[in-house]
């Protein structure tokens, strides 16, 4: 076993560079989300495509990254 | 050139080859806790560093006796070579390592690249949990010579006894956010330690998750004034992304004097009257 059609790609997700890191392990596809600044992993999902894995990963940075509030200095 | 001390990286190759040698151990540390279960470098131990690398009462590292208990239980004896991989170009990979190295264990290693560059050139995975002897481990008195804590930062801060190295992201510097992106804010205060340079980790990596070159480190680090002949202090919000800068500068380029300072921007962030600098 090993992981198949591994890719990364950035994406910008509410206002954020994110990178998207998707690979298949056997019948499962997984997703995970990161900040591209400063490299942060916050968001992961699985799923039985590749898409499905995606969505519900991106599902969940979206929340997370509401959660970011960016200050005037 | 080789960098400093090159023996303590191991590419994957070298993983592949050697990693069910008699007398090596591969230990897989992640930032995600649940991708050691998605498949992993066959035979590897998986660490959840949340869990197992800390102690879970008071905030501070692995006691020694949880250490010993740990070791023992992944089958790692005083003599094992250890191998350390994990995700997020080996964030947590790094915080394992740095306290190996207080509790004294001589030959532990980074797999070059990490976990991303092993899946990403398609090696074998094992969904497997390592079924390990269990060894007999005693630890070394802790060596806090590495570790920085709390009056030795602030003392540098005034004194300018060491270089300060933030590294986190450019928004955590100047404080406009207060944790990465996604993450939950874990201080009351943004911004940095007065003085500190700011050179994120992540610069010291190269797109495929390996280490740059040591010419490209030297110049990365010493185009900020953060040289080998003088002591240097690295924090970041919690102390595992400093932990890999601290790896960079110690092994990679061979500094004398580096500490990582592990309280980091949860502690100083949240400290009562502790100086703040922004942006």
């Amino acid at each position: 076993m090993n992981a198949d059609d591994y890719s990364t790609r950035n994406a910008e997700l509410d206002g954020w560079t994110i990178v998207i890191e998707s690979y298949r392990v056997g019948p499962r596809f997984y997703c995970t989300v990161s900040s591209a600044d400063p490299g942060a992993r916050f968001a992961r999902s699985e799923g039985a495509t590749q898409e499905e894995a995606e969505r519900v990963a991106l599902e969940k940075a979206r929340r997370y990254l509401a959660q970011t509030r960016v200050r005037k200095t | 050139m080789p960098y400093t001390l090159p023996d303590v990286l191991v590419s994957t190759d070298w993983v592949a080859q050697h990693g069910n040698d008699a007398g090596v151990r591969v230990v897989e540390v992640d930032v995600d806790t649940t991708a050691y279960e998605q498949g992993h470098v066959p035979r590897a131990v998986g660490w959840n560093w949340t869990t197992q690398l800390c102690d879970t009462l008071v905030r501070d590292i692995i006691p020694a006796d949880k250490f010993e208990e740990l070791m023992a239980a992944s089958g790692i004896a005083p003599d094992t070579t250890v191998v350390l991989y994990g995700d997020n170009n080996n964030w947590f990979a790094a915080w394992a390592l740095w306290q190996m190295k207080i509790y004294g264990h001589e030959d532990v290693r980074i797999m070059d690249g990490g976990r991303k560059k092993w899946l990403a050139e398609g090696r074998d995975l094992s969904t497997d949990a390592a079924q390990v002897p269990r060894a007999k481990y005693k630890a070394r008195p802790a060596d806090t010579s590495i570790r920085a804590f709390l009056p030795e930062v602030q003392e540098a801060m005034k004194r300018g006894s060491a270089a300060l190295v933030d590294v986190r992201g450019p928004q955590e510097f100047t404080g406009e956010i207060l944790a990465p992106p996604g993450l939950p804010e874990t201080c009351q205060r943004g911004g940095h330690i007065p003085g500190a340079k700011n050179v994120p980790w992540g610069k010291a990596c190269n797109e495929d998750g390996t280490f740059k070159t040591i010419d490209e480190l030297r110049q990365l680090y010493g185009g900020v004034g953060v040289t080998s002949d003088r002591p240097v202090i690295a924090y970041c919000r919690i102390g595992e992304r400093s932990s890999h800068t601290w790896f960079v500068l110690k092994y990679l380029l061979g500094f004398p004097d580096v500490k990582n300072y592990d309280g980091s921007w949860t502690e100083w962030g949240n400290l009562v009257g502790a100086p703040v600098e922004k942006p």
